[in-house]
């Protein structure tokens, strides 16, 4: 709250937030520089050029390259300055460190689905730890949807059929709003939340307060069991699915010659669509499961597949 | 180099700048629709580079016989509008309202080949929307490249009607001897509009048609 | 009052009566005013809808309308100003009008195709009501995909067939600017003696003719989708809602440069006018306009850093992005220079064309910070964009719309509007533009989001004096609607150059006759040769004419 009773400048809470802000500050400093000196010249030469009687002529002055070279280049030098900076800005935002806790969050009209790993779900708010960097995943059930926490100056789009991540590190404890800021219907406007952001202490024990829950590779493995998926993927590569340890990260060889990398995106795919992209040296015939899964449940069984620690010799051959 | 006996619209100073106005207003409407296509190949590119062997397998349902015809009439038909263009720079009015039917009844047969492949289309669900059925798993795929045949087929079969519309005038002008050496240019402006749909079409059937064809 | 020798006089608005000789005139100067008739409707229609939602924003509940309401408002409000008023407003009104003129010309290449243009204009336009009468349509005027494909149950595909429509209007007027300014330009007029008022027509009309055929067949597939279900754009059948995002900023981020090129040419006609100044760096002027024109369909991109687009796409825009803003800072220090060691007077189109100096600007800086990658992730689809553009739009283009109606208002109707109201009215307009729109960006950098119906409570005060602005910037907006119908009767009749401005349009009568001139010109001169006694050309018989 400034003085005046209403905020002004958003609170930074976030190892980010200092970082745009000081940017912010820069690029407010230019324009406020050149802005002011666009407006003095105007007075001044307004006022001082002002015509004083309907016969004057001034004299033409058609150009002058050094100063044209000179408002070509500065410009062109600060907003080269401005790029680089924001760009490596951008940068560390796009990828989140490796050691990040991993939580999932599934978007539809209108309302926030959150999945922590240990299993505790809630809607519309999201409890974090401070102190340590959190990792978004995120998906939409419906249309497009925008993850925005101002007070981390952070932002993503969620979008349908894909996964889309972002990452923050929360400096205090508080509570910061939480935004859907990607137009998505009716209650686009309804569709806020909370990010809580507790002490770690703190964070652990409402983690296991609440209602007993598995935790979300549970959930996952029964799955796995439930819908089949053990049937074909069994642990030790004997079945007529490849085994899916330690499949997060790896590199897959594909029937049509190409190579990709297992993400999340590619999980999902393999589970909604499987034909898209068939293991080499494995027969096309594991059924479509869309329709038969939630995009919750999706997370739930890419979670399981996280926490399974590939088995001796079980490689991926052919 | 003006010849102050043509008549030419007022506001132009002469015959030669209405030509060179109206050619040029022709080459930059031309650009437009390459825009206009532009974005659906641009579309298609992208989808086919995904789903490979989807395309591959959907375009293998298009009848390539009634395909390569086609192409070989509208080719044709070509042939025959740049021989109305030469026939109206020789004053030839016979010779020229003889070609430009030839270019009309090519074009209308265009049309009734691509209506009759719409129609065995439509016979083998294989329209996109709520009656759209193709077997094996590559179908949602499938669906993404019929879509794009009937979008940029249709796009362009619209604009073979509009082109046959333009010939039908120039028939009846030719027909009427409104046409010389001196004056020719519609005949000139549409052979350009006819060529360009016609190029549209040569990009449009390797890339809908032989897709992962081998001449067995 | 008016003379008899003024009446006897035959003129492009005397020559002929009735609505028969407006509704089939090919007259480009008859064609500008049934344009002009056309954009004030819309831009009325526009202000209303925005009237509804900043009075909806006064307080943070959703008070006034529904949500499904507020969100008709603010999709209605974008596609009607933008699509019917900012687009055409001064190609189609001060273009059509001028550019035979300022180039010696005695109509534009293609008269009935120009008639054309406003018919499919209309046509466009009534779909895009109907589409409202019916129940208004709720994408946002982005018509974002799988939302607007798929999930609205609002009138989307009525809607984008009227744009699609309209997009046709903005072609054809492209293509006859083009093929005029290159083969129409009196003897004597080289490319580098045309007002730069032609220059930034020419550069806005490349990007009508390369870009609106993309937004063109984007809504069509839109279309297709939602009435046959194609699915090109739908994630549930493999399609991609990126890549309706591509194809629709594409077109979109180059349509900005239309709406603002064309205030720039106005901006140098004016600033040279009220400075009797030869205009300072011309060729760097003209060249920037080409480099905006040209730059501005690199840099789409930019509208999407945070959609799920690659890392390396987005660094490529943002730098592109910076240098798209160079030739318009270029400008901009010109135009400034231009009034050193002027004379200048402060009539309303000056008072007008100084107010958007500093708001495009304003503008145009804060577009730098949406540039900024690192910056852009915070206030991306904020209030702060929401700001940025409306100084675009409304602080430059609109300012300039007027300052260009005002100025060339004699030579359009042969009278003056009352001079002392024109001024207040413009400092008006000025104040309660700020008013409006300088707070919004303090919300956005708050973090208030874009499109939101209600909103949380600490970021009222805000918004209440936005609205307040508003209301003083609506006052602003009514006055020359009413003084301007007034002076058609009742204003001082103007000479053939009431401002001593130098161009061919001001060397014949106001109003002209209908083919431009009595006696074509040749021209002799420069542009803006202020300080030169004579006219820019020559008539034969060595006389001005025109008298």
């Amino acid at each position: 709250m400034s003085t005046l009773g209403f905020p002004l400048f958003p609170e930074q809470a976030s190892t980010m937030a200092p970082r745009v802000d000081q940017l912010y500050f820069f690029l407010l400093g230019v324009s406020v520089f050149f802005a002011t000196l666009i407006l003095i010249l105007i007075i001044a030469f307004a006022v001082k050029y002002r015509r004083r009687s309907d016969d004057e002529q001034p004299r033409p002055i058609s150009g002058n390259l050094g100063l044209e070279i000179l408002w070509t280049v500065v410009p062109l030098s600060l907003t080269l300055v401005m790029f680089v900076w924001g760009a490596r800005l951008f940068f560390i935002t796009f990828y989140p460190p490796t050691d990040a806790l991993e939580i999932n969050v599934v978007a539809k009209q209108w309302m926030w689905k959150v999945q922590h790993a240990e299993g505790r779900s809630e809607i519309d708010e999201l409890h974090i730890p401070t102190g340590r960097p959190i990792k978004l995943i995120m998906t939409s059930q419906d249309v497009i949807h925008d993850f925005f926490v101002p007070a981390f100056r952070v932002k993503n789009d969620v979008l349908p059929g894909r996964y889309t991540t972002l990452w923050f590190e929360a400096t205090k404890p508080g509570a910061y709003r939480l935004f859907c800021s990607q137009y998505c219907g009716t209650q686009h406007s309804g569709m806020i939340g909370h990010i809580i952001a507790l002490e770690p202490a703190e964070f652990q024990s409402w983690l296991s307060g609440g209602a007993t829950v598995v935790s979300m590779a549970t959930a996952g493995e029964n799955l796995f069991q439930k819908l089949g998926c053990v049937s074909c993927h069994a642990q030790n590569d004997t079945g007529r699915g490849p085994s899916l340890a330690g499949l997060l990260g790896k590199t897959v060889h594909l029937q049509s010659g190409a190579s990709v990398t297992a993400d999340e995106d590619y999980i999902r795919e393999s589970i909604l669509n499987p034909q898209a992209k068939i293991v080499a040296g494995y027969p096309p015939i594991m059924p479509i499961f869309k329709g038969l899964i939630s995009e919750d449940g999706i997370m739930q069984i890419i979670a399981y597949l996280k926490s399974l620690k590939r088995e001796e010799g079980a490689q991926v051959k052919k | 180099m003006s010849d102050s006996s043509i008549v030419h619209a007022h506001q132009f100073d002469d015959a030669e700048q209405q030509h060179e106005a109206s050619w040029l207003g022709m080459w930059v409407f031309l650009a437009t629709e390459v825009m206009f296509f532009g974005g659906m190949f641009l579309g298609y590119t992208i989808y086919r580079s995904t789903y490979p062997e989807a395309f591959a397998d959907a375009s293998n349902h298009l009848d390539i016989w009634l395909g390569t015809i086609n192409t070989a009439v509208l080719i044709g038909s070509s042939f025959t509008m740049a021989l109305a263009v030469r026939s109206a720079q020789l004053g030839a009015r016979k010779p020229l309202v003889r070609f430009l039917i030839l270019t009309l009844v090519l074009g209308a047969l265009f049309l009734g080949i691509k209506f009759t492949e719409y129609y065995a289309k439509i016979e083998e669900h294989l329209v996109p929307g709520s009656n759209f059925s193709y077997a094996g798993p590559l179908g949602r795929a499938a669906q993404i490249f019929f879509s794009f045949y009937f979008a940029m087929t249709g796009m362009h079969a619209l604009h073979m009607i509009i082109g046959l519309a333009l010939l039908t005038a120039l028939i009846v002008k030719a027909g009427r001897g409104r046409f010389s050496s001196v004056y020719n240019t519609p005949v000139e402006l549409v052979g350009l509009y006819w060529h360009f749909v016609d190029i549209v079409w040569i990009f449009l059937f390797p890339l809908l048609y032989l897709v992962g064809r081998h001449l067995q | 009052m008016n003379g008899p020798v003024e009446e006897r006089r035959q003129h492009y608005l005397n020559v002929n009566y009735g609505l028969k000789s407006w509704l089939l005139t090919v007259d480009h100067k008859r064609i500008a005013w049934l344009y002009l008739v056309g954009v004030t409707f819309f831009f009325f229609v526009g202000g209303l809808f925005a009237t509804l939602i900043r009075l909806e924003l006064l307080t943070p509940q959703g008070d006034l309308v529904q949500a499904e309401t507020y969100n008709k408002l603010f999709t209605m409000h974008g596609v009607t100003m933008i699509f019917f008023f900012l687009i055409p407003s001064i190609p189609a009104v001060l273009g059509n009008f001028l550019i035979p003129l300022m180039i010696g010309a005695r109509d534009l290449a293609f008269p009935r195709l120009n008639l054309a243009s406003w018919y499919i204009y209309i046509l466009g336009g009534l779909f895009t009501l109907a589409a409202a009468a019916a129940g208004g349509v709720d994408t946002g005027w982005t018509f974002y995909t799988p939302y607007s494909s798929i999930y609205s149950n609002t009138h989307v595909a009525l809607t984008v067939i009227g744009i699609f429509i309209t997009g046709f209007s903005s072609i054809l007027t492209g293509l006859n600017f083009i093929v005029t300014i290159h083969t129409m330009r009196a003897p004597g007029m080289t490319w580098f003696r045309l007002p730069l008022f032609v220059w930034a027509h020419y550069a806005t009309s490349i990007i009508f003719i390369l870009g609106t055929p993309v937004i063109a067949i984007t809504l069509a597939l839109v279309a297709l989708e939602r009435l046959f279900g194609l699915g090109i754009f739908n994630p549930e059948l493999g399609g991609d809602p990126l890549l309706f995002q591509h194809l629709f900023w594409f077109y979109s981020h180059p349509a900005v440069y239309i709406m603002i090129l064309p205030g720039m040419g106005v901006i140098s006609e004016l600033i040279t006018c009220f400075s009797r100044k030869r205009v300072f760096g011309y060729d760097f002027i003209a060249f920037s306009s080409l480099a905006i024109a040209v730059l501005g369909f690199l840099v789409w991109g930019h509208h999407m850093f945070v959609s799920g687009q690659s890392v390396y796409a987005s660094m490529i825009f943002s730098l592109l992005s910076m240098l798209v803003a160079i030739p318009s800072a270029v400008k901009v220090f010109n135009w400034t220079a231009t009034l050193y060691k002027g004379s200048i007077s402060f009539d309303a189109p000056m008072l007008y064309a100084l107010g958007f100096i500093g708001l495009f600007t304003i503008g145009g800086l804060t577009g730098l910070f949406l540039a900024t990658l690192g910056v852009d992730i915070h206030v991306h689809d904020t209030y702060f964009v929401i700001a940025h553009f409306h100084y675009i739009m409304v602080g430059s283009a609109v300012m300039a719309y007027l300052g260009g109606i005002h100025f060339w208002w004699p030579k359009m109707t042969g009278r003056k509007y009352p001079e002392p109201l024109a001024r207040l009215a413009a400092v008006i307009i000025f104040l309660g533009f700020n008013l409006t729109f300088f707070p919004q960006f303090v919300l956005g950098y708050l973090g208030m989001p874009r499109r939101y119906h209600v909103y949380p409570p600490e970021f009222q005060v805000l918004n209440v004096m936005s609205t307040a602005g508003a209301s003083i910037l609506a006052v602003g907006y009514v006055l020359p609607l009413a003084y301007l119908i007034w002076s058609l009767r009742y204003g001082v009749v103007a000479g053939m150059n009431p401002w001593k401005a130098k161009g061919l349009e001001w060397e014949t009568t106001s109003p002209p006759p209908t083919d431009n001139f009595e006696v074509m010109p040749t021209v002799v001169h420069e542009a803006y040769a202020y300080g030169a006694a004579e006219s820019q050309a020559v008539y034969p018989a060595g006389k001005p004419a025109n008298v």
